[in-house]
């Protein structure tokens, strides 16, 4: 859900600099390549299908705790804060409160967005009722 | 024959670059086209370079189009170059297509498939008549939404499947082999085939497909099943060791359902041609499909007579970037070259005239 949010999104969620722990990279932000896979036939053995650009973000907070990211595309800010948000919602002080007011409004946000697709492509559905009724 | 290095041109290779990169911007007056816009507004486009780069950076790939000046081919080219600049992290779990949120599903051969006919945002029903309108820029008017969201959409091919008509797609969860990585040799195995058509030429895909339906290797294909949608993106990070969603791509998917005519040892069945493409894709999906059928040719003991059911001929020549580099070489300096060709021919002809001579 991190991933697929946009980097101000998470960034206006965090608390403040001030009142969150620090945070010390262990690995990245940092670019690379991700083979994706395709099925033969759609369900049979794996192929190469192509490769996409990802950026993953590694790093752990003063106590201890590890968050880890890794997005498509090559936005290091993006990466770096959904790890830090992966480490907050680990901590039990950050958890519950991040999870109202970060998760929730994502997940509801893109639930809506998946939906507004579906109407779209549920109001071009071809229904052949006179054909049926034809043949019928 | 070969390309000989040369020194010198600099400045008039300078010259060129600055002409070139006036010319790209083209009337100042003109405001300049963000990568924004090209993502946005030349989707079809994007999404070509990246499936012919063989890589899925829809920003990157509207850069190189830019940069191109619209020359699909040379964006490709750049995006494939700034590839090889980037280390790779290792491979997704293999695209689920049956999870896809579907935005276009059609059946050529079922007209009441289970989950329905869903035409999604197609130019198929179009007339190809140029839009005047576009040329004012008015906003569309919304799209209409239906309340009844579509419902499970089997594959085509598993219903198929389940009647005995189709053979079914052997399961396996081998990795894949890599012509990225490995040298190809011949016969080359599917998965390394349908990679390599899957970065192929959509120009030359179409045209070999084309080839088959007008009987160059003809296999009497039907349009199976084409969907159109988003799909998740998972990986198993090391750090963590299950799998995490980071993200979806919009993938087309074509399968074809063929003819086959069963042999001594099998009773008749269809037999299916796959193609997997970026973004909405259905002709590179659906001339991929035709051609995975044409070379399963020597598998299914079909008599390969044709061009499109020669995987070496097709994969060697599917790839436009080695194409045009080799074509294109040909503008480079061959002044040694051709000079000692040229050396060759003086002398024959000097020896074809002394012998008239005599």
């Amino acid at each position: 859900m991190l991933a697929r949010a946009d980097a101000a999104r998470i960034a206006a969620a965090l608390p403040p600099p001030g009142k969150r722990p620090h945070a010390r990279r262990l690995r990245g932000p940092e670019t690379g390549l991700l083979m994706l896979r395709g099925r033969m036939g759609g369900t049979g053995a794996p192929f190469n299908l192509g490769e996409t650009t990802v950026t993953r973000c590694t790093l752990r907070l003063d106590d201890g705790l590890v968050g880890h990211a890794t997005i498509l595309g090559r936005d290091a800010d993006h990466a770096e804060l959904a790890a830090f948000a992966d480490a907050l919602l680990q901590h039990p002080d950050f958890a519950a409160p991040l999870a109202e007011t970060l998760i929730a409004p994502l997940a509801a946000a893109q639930a809506e967005a998946r939906a507004a697709i579906a109407a779209r492509a549920a109001a071009t559905r071809v229904a052949f009722f006179t054909l049926q009724t034809m043949r019928g | 024959m070969a390309y000989v290095a040369v020194k010198g041109g600099e400045r008039a290779i300078d010259a060129a670059h600055a002409w070139r990169a006036e010319a790209r911007r083209g009337d100042p007056a003109i405001p300049a086209l963000s990568t924004g816009q090209i993502a946005g507004q030349l989707g079809r486009a994007v999404e070509r370079v990246m499936a012919e780069a063989s890589l899925h950076d829809p920003e990157l790939a509207a850069l190189a189009i830019r940069q191109a000046e619209g020359d699909l081919i040379e964006a490709a080219f750049l995006l494939r170059a700034f590839r090889t600049t980037l280390p790779r992290f290792g491979a997704a779990l293999p695209l689920e297509t049956g999870r896809m949120a579907v935005r276009r599903r059609i059946s050529a051969i079922f007209k009441d498939v289970p989950g329905g006919q869903i035409l999604g945002p197609t130019t198929d029903y179009t007339h190809r008549l140029l839009d005047f309108s576009l040329l004012d820029d008015p906003p569309p008017p919304p799209a209409p939404r239906a309340e009844d969201p579509p419902g499970p959409m089997p594959r085509v091919a598993t219903l198929l499947e389940a009647e005995g008509l189709l053979r079914p797609e052997p399961p396996g969860e081998a990795p894949p082999f890599d012509i990225t990585r490995e040298p190809l040799a011949h016969p080359a195995p599917r998965d390394a085939r349908l990679q390599g058509l899957a970065r192929g030429d959509e120009g030359f895909l179409l045209g070999m497909g084309y080839s088959t339906q007008r009987g160059y290797g003809g296999s009497h294909p039907f349009a199976g099943e084409i969907r159109m949608g988003a799909v998740t993106v998972e990986i198993i990070p090391d750090e963590l060791g299950f799998p995490i969603d980071i993200g979806e791509i919009v993938l087309t998917e074509c399968q074809m359902v063929n003819q086959f005519h069963g042999s001594r040892t099998e009773p008749a069945s269809f037999t299916a041609g796959y193609g997997l493409a970026f973004g909405q894709a259905d002709r590179r999906a659906m001339a991929m499909a035709l051609l995975d059928r044409a070379m399963q040719a020597a598998e299914l003991g079909e008599a390969v007579t044709a061009p499109a059911q020669n995987p070496e001929f097709v994969l060697a020549h599917a790839d436009n970037i080695e194409a045009t580099g080799f074509v294109e070489h040909l503008k480079l300096p061959h002044y040694v070259d051709f000079q000692s060709e040229a050396e060759a021919v003086r002398r024959l002809r000097a020896a074809a005239r002394a012998e008239a001579a005599e």
